[in-house]
């Protein structure tokens, strides 16, 4: 028996290059008060509280400790941590709203991914012992999974061009995006490649940025939201760590965990999707079946603004925020983590019928 | 575990028993805005703490009141003396001390403030440290002060009689 809980408020920072002014503390405070505030809630009137981040972005050991400080965990709190993106603290929140005693749950999550050299620290989640000695770079990568992506004849360079033009251009339409503009995608073919087969746009901007959401079980997020947008599926998935065992042109954790949160049998009115890099958009899509009509990144993705740790949550808060806003019925959100999309976090979100 | 057959050129070949694979990376640090004014603070020779909405002085501090999850909104410039409430006497050397064993590590509520400042207590005998101990800051040469709370050396016990000691967060109701 699964027990109903909804997205019931969304909040996120504009995302930027590099917040060069405030400490994590300080640039997370104001997305927890802005979420709070839409779900009517202080935080004594919040059951369980969870966060995502990761120490080895900020090179402080315990980071997420001190930005408690920031959430005022005064009288005690019941609170928890992923080292994670935030959409696998939410995931943990739904768990514990499961077991039936807490009808609350803030889920937030921050992170600067510049303060160290973003591309070798991601390279520390690798194999230490064959692979991390290597210091291969997050786009050398994904550069490869393209290259297979583009010799398995299953996608063409063009189709990049079509996923980075149509999300920088949705991105304009995004307060919070970072990267956004309007340009022809036979201008940005005759680009030439940054780290062959990928040109610079058909990678992620580097951001800081936070992100938080308010979930609400039952009767609570009916009180508390016109419209809550009730999670109906949510499952996340692994594949192996040697690059090597994995068919890196396909999604097999993704299609899977799509399968379990529902995906199927109906359309989506909105789709976000967790792509850091062009190609990956395209494998996602085949993944869950997602097809040209069904609206895949109003928000222009991750290709707008990829806060690491953030970017997840921030997709299901996309999809969440359009149902409580009535611009949708329902919507699927990915999120992802690890190299060429290693583990894949779907939820399918829906609205009450009107 | 199934035994594996090595290949012949393997075979009676030393075992591998580690591998060592440095790693190092650098950071920028952003202090922030509350931590900024209290590093710069330092390198004036001044402690400044903040004060947050409910009243309470936090010093140092990262911007927020830790109780009530909101920013501090007032800079507080804190005498140089305070009331010793907790102490270790440190008698393991380890990797990196610079200290001479033993040596004493304080928590330091000073004057006016609400957070224990954690400092070095020197000039005592460590028999002598106790909880109460009331103690002042020796600060560094004047050309020698920076951002940094290494522009304080140490406190050392000022001479006043012993100070009432509450424990911080002692006498928080909710």
């Amino acid at each position: 028996m699964v027990r109903d809980v909804a997205v019931i408020a969304f909040a996120q920072m504009p995302n930027v290059r590099a917040e060069t002014v405030l400490n994590e503390v300080e640039m997370l405070m104001p997305v927890i008060h802005d979420v709070r505030q839409r779900a009517g809630l202080d935080q004594q009137q919040i059951g369980f509280t969870c966060s995502g981040s990761t120490d080895y972005l900020s090179g402080q050991a315990f980071s997420f400790v001190s930005t408690l400080d920031g959430v005022g965990p005064w009288p005690p709190i019941q609170e928890s941590h992923v080292e994670m993106d935030g959409a696998w603290a939410l995931y943990e929140a739904w768990v514990k709203l499961q077991l039936g005693d807490l009808d609350t749950a803030l889920v937030y999550c921050y992170s600067k991914s510049a303060p160290g050299p973003l591309q070798e620290v991601l390279s520390r989640q690798l194999d230490p012992y064959h692979v991390a000695p290597l210091w291969p770079d997050a786009i050398s990568l994904a550069a490869l999974q393209t290259r297979s992506l583009l010799d398995a004849g299953k996608a063409t360079e063009a189709d990049f061009a079509e996923v980075v033009a149509r999300s920088r251009r949705n991105a304009m339409d995004n307060p919070n995006a970072q990267l956004a503009w309007d340009r022809a995608e036979a201008d940005l073919l005759a680009e030439e490649p940054m780290v062959d087969p990928l040109r610079k746009h058909d990678c992620p901007p580097i951001s800081d940025g936070a992100s938080a959401v308010i979930l609400a079980a039952g009767d609570r997020a009916r009180e508390l939201c016109a419209r809550p947008a009730w999670i109906r599926g949510i499952d996340h998935r692994i594949e192996p760590m040697a690059l090597g065992l994995r068919d890196l042109t396909v999604s097999a954790s993704t299609r899977l965990a799509g399968e379990k949160a529902g995906v199927g049998g109906a359309p989506m009115d909105v789709a976000e999707l967790h792509a850091p890099f062009s190609p990956q958009e395209l494998i996602l899509r085949d993944a869950l079946g997602l097809g040209d009509h069904d609206n895949v990144n109003p928000s222009g993705g991750a290709l707008a603004a990829n806060p690491m740790m953030v970017a997840g949550l921030t997709r299901i808060g996309e999809v969440a925020q359009r149902i409580i806003d009535g611009t949708a019925m329902r919507g699927v959100a990915h999120a992802t983590s690890g190299p060429c999309l290693q583990q894949n976090l779907v939820t399918v979100l829906e609205g009450d019928p009107t | 575990m199934a035994d594996i057959t090595l290949p012949a050129a393997l075979q009676g070949v030393e075992l591998v028993r580690s591998v060592r694979t440095p790693a190092r990376l650098e950071y920028t640090y952003t202090a922030g805005v509350a931590t900024t004014r209290f590093l710069n603070g330092l390198a004036e020779g001044k402690i400044l703490g903040e004060r947050a909405p409910g009243g309470k002085v936090y010093v140092p501090s990262r911007g927020a009141d830790p109780q009530l999850g909101v920013p501090t909104t007032e800079s507080v410039d804190l005498p140089h003396v305070g009331t010793l409430v907790s102490f270790c006497v440190v008698n393991v050397a380890f990797y990196g001390q610079g200290m001479e064993i033993p040596y004493t590590s304080g928590l330091i509520l000073l004057d006016g403030s609400d957070l224990p400042l954690m400092h070095l207590i020197q000039e005592c005998p460590v028999e002598d440290v106790h909880i109460g101990l009331r103690v002042e800051a020796v600060w560094v040469d004047e050309a020698d002060l920076g951002p940094t709370l290494e522009s304080i050396r140490y406190f050392r016990p000022n001479g006043e009689p012993d100070g009432v000691v509450t424990q911080p967060g002692a006498g928080v109701t909710w």
